[in-house]
């Protein structure tokens, strides 16, 4: 069974008087361990989709399945619980708690599951080494860069082994060459750990990466290409 | 690791900290110090009231209440004689008076006065006049023409000591009686009116110029604290014929003081209720101020899957930290002030004419009592933390998109 499976996802935004119909009807299913390159031009929806397979946002119509959740028919308690067990989240910005260390940012999402101390440190240690930052343990996000500080999101959404990363538009805030060693990471992170990868971009670089790419246009699945194997 | 949170996420914005810290910290010692404040002023009122001639229970014949005249003096003092040493707690001081009003007069002056005759060696050691003659001597046991008066009844007389003073009251058979006393030693009280008011003759004397015999007109006693008092008055009750005798406590001698007293919790009351409004207020903006510069964060959090009860814990933890902080720090600088001025009182001279008629003493002498600390402190706790409640609450309200979008 695929991770995720979206059933003709309908979504409507209301702004004063005005509808904004953010996704009209989105079928897709993703396998695991998949990584999936979102694109669009802007307002094409794909924030809007990463927020409802995420169970941040709701929907006005149609199903979605998390590994095996229907996130529909559950309430916000259950959502925080489904997004701390089974999602990883990156985004464009901000990521990380400023008064935490690199470390500690890893660690905290662990805290939250209730994951014994000693274990914790262990694994976020090991987590951090793995994205290549050894050495940047007691750091605050104010001294890491920001290719840094994404590397520490993306050890914070895969250490407690999700279902799926949700990123969106990781790479928009740095310039291509650390863009470009985020998405390797990420790669062999996907690759070793067999995590599921779901990003959206307008990254020409990430959309090469990815192994496949769906293509939005207001609110609609217009494209949808697996590539071969590279 | 939440508690380690809290503390750095405190000192984000230290200005801001150090804002709601004062505020902690001012209503704090502002409540440990005005009730210390209150309790010198009250304790030295019940001092004052209880040391000039009340005592911490008084007897009387029944009736001198509402009639304090020479009819309604106790004619078998034996009896109560008897009472005392059998019920009484060990240590109790205890005296017998003769008191009813007297007029006062020298060849130029006349002013009435409370005619007080006691018994020297006793009344040294119960009431304030023991230690309160500052010029010649009190009076010996049996003085027949000795009188000790106060220095303001000095100057009002224009006499001195050695001077005679007669006085004049009205004795058993309702005749007119009168004796000339001669000035042997001069008082001085906390407050003029004491001085103005009371004139010591030994009670041989006051007997023999009333007709009284034996007879006194009170007992006053001296207990271990001024708590005592109901206890040892309810025995009293019970052991003396209700019939002949009437038993007092010092609240119910000076309805006055304990008017007072009531009326200085309200005061305190009132002053906790300002700082409760103050302080709260402070708190919430500020805290409001936090939660809000902190919406992305918060929504990153429940983001991530942090259950709202998680947010508010974390902004009322914060909220603890900085209320356990100025909790200590005030309660240091409210022991320390009460300490640094318990030793040299504060002086109320300036508004001591004010003062004197609510039967004030010049000189305050703050009194902590633990008891006051521990109210201060909870009503800053307990408040502090039901006011961090609305931000914390509005912190785990924001949706993740929402709070994601803020800026
Ligand atoms: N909270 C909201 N309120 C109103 N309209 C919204 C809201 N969020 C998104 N929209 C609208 O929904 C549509 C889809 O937005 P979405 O953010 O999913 O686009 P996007 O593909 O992520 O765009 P971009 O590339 O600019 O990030 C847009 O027209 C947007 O204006
Ligand atoms: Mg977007």
């Amino acid at each position: 069974m695929d991770i995720v499976e979206c059933t003709d996802i309908k979504k409507t935004y209301h702004q004063g008087k005005v509808e904004i119909q953010a996704l009209r009807g989105v079928n897709l299913s993703i396998a695991r361990g998949g990584f999936m390159a979102i694109a669009g031009p802007s307002g094409s929806g794909k924030t809007t989709i990463l927020n409802i397979i995420g169970g941040l946002d709701s929907m006005d119509a149609g199903h979605v399945v998390v590994d095996g959740n229907t996130l529909d028919e559950m309430n916000q308690s259950q959502l925080a619980q489904m997004r701390l067990n089974k999602i990883g989240f990156v985004f464009q910005a901000y990521n990380l708690i400023p008064v935490l260390s690199a470390l500690e940012n890893v660690e905290y999402i662990m805290l939250l599951q209730g994951v014994p101390t000693a274990q914790r440190r262990d694994l976020a240690r090991s987590i951090l080494n793995d994205v290549g930052l050894e050495g940047t343990y007691d750091r605050r996000p104010a001294e890491l860069s920001g290719g840094q500080q994404q590397r520490v999101a993306v050890a914070r959404a895969i250490v407690s082994n999700p279902s799926i990363v949700l990123a969106d538009e990781p790479t928009a805030n740095l310039d291509s060459k650390t863009g470009k060693g985020l998405l390797e990471m990420m790669k062999e992170m996907n690759e070793k750990k067999n995590v599921t990868f779901i990003f959206s971009t307008h990254d020409q670089m990430v959309m090469d990466y990815a192994r496949r790419l769906v293509r939005l246009r207001d609110g609609l699945v217009v494209d949808d290409k697996v590539k071969e194997a590279q | 690791m939440n508690f380690q949170i809290g503390w750095r996420n405190i000192w984000r914005n230290p200005k801001r900290t150090l804002v709601i810290l004062s505020a902690v910290i001012i209503g704090v010692w502002s409540m440990i110090f005005l009730s210390a404040f209150m309790r010198g002023i009250t304790d030295q009122m019940v001092r004052n009231g209880i040391s000039t001639l009340t005592g911490h229970v008084q007897v009387h014949h029944k009736g001198y209440r509402d009639d304090p005249g020479i009819e309604n003096s106790m004619t078998e003092p034996g009896v109560l004689e008897t009472v005392f040493n059998n019920t009484l707690p060990p240590d109790t001081l205890w005296t017998s008076r003769v008191r009813v009003s007297a007029v006062a007069s020298n060849a130029r002056h006349s002013s009435g006065v409370t005619l007080l005759g006691a018994d020297p060696a006793k009344e040294g050691k119960i009431s304030f006049i023991g230690g309160a003659v500052t010029l010649g001597r009190f009076l010996k046991p049996d003085d027949p023409h000795g009188i000790v008066v106060g220095q303001a009844l000095v100057e009002k007389f224009e006499t001195k000591l050695g001077r005679k003073l007669v006085l004049m009251s009205q004795d058993t058979g309702r005749e007119i009686a009168s004796r000339a006393f001669r000035i042997v030693g001069i008082f001085r009280a906390e407050m003029e009116a004491t001085e103005k008011q009371f004139v010591f003759v030994s009670l041989p004397a006051a007997q023999e110029m009333l007709k009284l015999k034996k007879g006194i007109s009170e007992v006053s006693m001296i207990l271990n604290s001024h708590q005592e008092a109901n206890e040892v008055a309810a025995v009293l009750r019970d052991a003396l014929p209700a019939n002949d005798y009437e038993v007092q406590t010092w609240q119910e001698a000076m309805p006055m003081v304990t008017a007072i007293l009531k009326m200085y919790d309200g005061f305190v009351f009132l002053w906790f209720f300002v700082v409760f409004i103050a302080m709260g207020f402070g708190i919430v903006n500020t805290t409001l101020m936090a939660v809000y510069e902190r919406i992305r964060e918060f929504g990153l959090l429940k983001a991530l899957g942090m259950k709202p009860w998680w947010i508010v814990r974390q902004v009322l933890t914060e909220s603890f930290y900085l209320l356990v902080l100025g909790m200590i720090i005030g309660t240091g600088l409210g022991a320390l002030s009460v300490l640094a001025l318990s030793g040299t009182g504060i002086d109320l001279s300036s508004v001591a004419a004010g003062a004197e008629f609510a039967g004030m003493s010049r000189m305050i002498y703050p009194v902590v009592e633990s008891k006051d600390v521990v109210t201060a402190n909870l009503v800053v706790f307990i408040l502090g933390i039901i006011v961090s409640l609305y931000p914390a609450i509005k912190a785990a309200r924001f949706t993740p998109i929402e709070a994601m979008a803020h800026n």
